[in-house]
């Protein structure tokens, strides 16, 4: 085991994967002048910088996975991502299917997002339901420096566009990663903690929020199933509907508005295939429908929190949503 | 630079590849007319531009086209009844169906990537350039577009990456007038967009568009700069559409003058005409060209006709790899 930050995952899983196979390139806004390690190992041609262009970064790494290669992009900041919709959306992800799959598209975004760093609501804006509406693309989400280097090497590995989002809250947080670790299924969910009253689905630095709300309901005598997504598309329903099935009560949390959120998909699944099970209403802990505040006080507001996380709980298990 | 073959050989081949464009877009107009065929966008007086220019390249080169794509895949090569199976939805299409008129490649003629959102193919063709680059083959890009794609930011952003990577792309501007069911007067101040390449220090060219055999020698000469340099190349062709943005469209808010002007210079009239006067083709073997190329499409719309719609499953394949 060795302790890494998230970023150095990052970057660990970029320089293996860039070793591992020549036709992995990676391009962006400051991608060389920051990676200098990756750029003396592997060179200029496989590690560029481009202009503040967010549209033709994203297709040109469209129409070089469809050719050939397998290009990583890092656009900075998930807002970005609006410049380079028609690119991802439109042509990543659909010109596979609409071709009779004549072509295929593997390449990776990087994109961070998410409260902490008071950057206002174009840097920070958690629009990962985006793209898992959007058919042809892949999402993941992780929370933890081993889940980021494993599953960012799976993105690269993988024949299709893998959206890949860092939580700016997490980028140094450090964690044990296993010195081998290889690439990491997307569609797994990790549990995280095991309990028998209660589920908690969360993804990205909510995770943590649920881990420290799932010690002080345990300290009440409630035990709860934390179970960290890890990929939101595909998405893991079986890890999900077993833990329900188990618990009989679910609570999602994320940072991300509520409306049409992951939360709301998985509410849904639940409510299809594991109504039965069901001892309580299913919750959702979300974002609220606003732009993300630069103000710390109210970004950190717009973040579900541990206590709120622990009185919804409450209120299935002994309050007034109690069966 | 592309040997140029005798001049007679060229232009017969050319002419008879024009009328396969003519005769299969207005194959489509009928079928659209019956209502056979889904609305398609036409390219109809735009002939020369895609034979003069794709006879210009070689089988390694790769294409990117846009939503008036039927001539670029002719002249190509492309199968006419492959084409009219995947405009009805059919199996037998190129993309089995599911692409319909407007979003048509086809990987084994090197038509690689197709995008119908203006402008979308000129973001596409710097990452095709780049695979080439970094790979070493011999061919180049093509990527066309229209006027209307000028005015993305898109061409802007292609045109400033690919000078500064060196990619080795030939741009291919088919200025045809009209922005959908805009004149392009009311959206640019220049009457061309090639003027724009200085800025960015990439060469370039004006070529009439309707005169197949000046196409086709600016392609090439543009081509060998780009096979020696690696660097790109815009060409941008002076055209006409003559018929509307979209079937069915009744051209009401077009200039009728300027329309019958451009109907003059009808590229497969005029190269007919002068193959003709110059003595390269004499009437039979216009009317033999003609016959063929009319029993092509007969066999053409059959094939489409006979080829199932997809089975239900295709709905989800191939939605992921």
């Amino acid at each position: 085991m060795t302790q890494m930050t998230v970023n150095d995952a990052i970057s660990a899983a970029l320089a293996e994967e860039m070793r591992r196979d020549p036709s992995v390139l990676i391009f962006g806004e400051g991608v060389a002048t920051k990676r200098r390690d990756l750029l003396g190992e592997f060179g200029p041609a496989r590690v560029r910088n481009t202009p503040l262009a967010e549209g033709i970064i994203a297709g040109t790494a469209a129409g070089a996975a469809a050719t050939g290669l397998r290009p990583v992009i890092d656009l900075l900041f998930a807002p970005f991502l609006c410049y380079a919709m028609d690119e991802i959306v439109n042509s990543a992800g659909k010109l596979r299917y609409v071709s009779g799959g004549q072509f295929k598209f593997p390449m990776v975004v990087l994109a961070m997002t998410g409260a902490g760093w008071g950057v206002g609501a174009q840097h920070n804006h958690n629009i990962e339901s985006w793209f898992v509406h959007s058919p042809g693309l892949k999402v993941a989400m992780p929370s933890t420096p081993a889940d980021f280097k494993g599953l960012l090497k799976a993105a690269i590995r993988d024949d299709n566009p893998v959206l890949v989002f860092a939580d700016i809250a997490l980028g140094y947080s450090a964690g044990e990663v296993p010195e081998d670790i290889d690439a990491i299924p997307l569609g797994q969910a990790a549990l995280r903690r095991t309990g028998d009253d209660v589920t908690l689905v969360s993804y990205a630095k909510t995770v943590g929020t649920c881990l420290a709300a799932a010690d002080r309901l345990a300290e009440a005598g409630i035990s709860a199933d934390v179970l960290d997504l890890r990929s939101l598309k595909p998405l893991d329903e079986d890890a999900i509907l077993r833990s329900v099935a188990k618990t009989g009560r679910l609570v999602v949390v994320h940072e991300a508005s509520r409306l049409c959120g992951v939360g709301a998909e998985v509410a849904a699944l639940v409510a299809e295939k594991a109504f039965a099970s069901l001892r309580a209403p299913v919750l959702r802990l979300t974002g609220p429908d606003a732009p993300a505040p630069a103000s710390f006080p109210l970004e950190q507001a717009f973040v579900p929190q541990a206590d709120a996380v622990v009185a919804a709980v409450q209120s299935l298990v002994h309050g007034a949503l109690a069966a | 630079m592309t040997a140029r073959p005798p001049v007679e050989a060229l232009e017969c081949m050319m002419l008879e590849r024009m009328m396969l464009i003519r005769a299969y877009e207005e194959t489509l107009v009928d079928l659209h007319g019956r209502g056979r065929a889904a609305g398609t966008c036409t390219a109809i007086g735009q002939e020369a531009s895609a034979v003069g220019v794709v006879a210009a390249l070689t089988p390694d080169d790769l294409i990117l086209t846009n939503h008036r794509s039927a001539g670029h895949l002719l002249a190509r090569g492309a199968d006419p009844g492959r084409m009219l199976a995947e405009v009805q939805g059919k199996s037998g299409g190129y993309c089995g169906g599911k692409s319909g008129s407007l979003h048509i490649s086809a990987k084994e003629l090197g038509v690689v990537l197709t995008s119908t959102i203006v402008g979308g193919e000129l973001a596409l063709a710097t990452g095709v350039g780049l695979s080439r680059s970094m790979q070493g083959g011999p061919g180049i890009v093509v990527c066309f577009f229209g006027d209307g794609a000028a005015c993305e930011g898109r061409f802007h952003e292609s045109l400033n990456l690919a000078a500064v990577w060196s990619l080795p792309i030939l741009y291919v501007c088919e200025n045809n007038q009209w922005q959908a069911f805009v004149h392009r007067k009311e959206t640019m101040t220049a009457d061309g967009v090639a003027g724009h390449a200085a800025a960015y220090g990439i060469d370039s060219a004006v070529v009439d568009g309707n005169d197949p055999l000046a196409v086709f020698d600016a392609a090439a000469a543009a081509v060998a700069t780009i096979r020696r340099t690696g660097k790109p190349f815009l060409l941008e062709a002076m055209t006409y559409r003559l018929r509307g943005h979209f079937e069915p469209d009744d051209q009401s808010y077009v200039d009728p003058g300027e329309l019958a002007r451009w109907r003059e210079r009808d590229p497969v009239i005029l190269l007919r005409r002068r193959l003709e006067r110059d003595g390269l083709l004499d009437a039979a073997a216009a009317t033999r060209m003609e016959e063929s190329v009319r029993a092509r499409m007969e066999a053409a719309a059959a094939f489409a006709e006979a080829s199932p719609y997809p089975a239900p499953e295709e709905l989800t394949r191939d939605v992921y790899a």
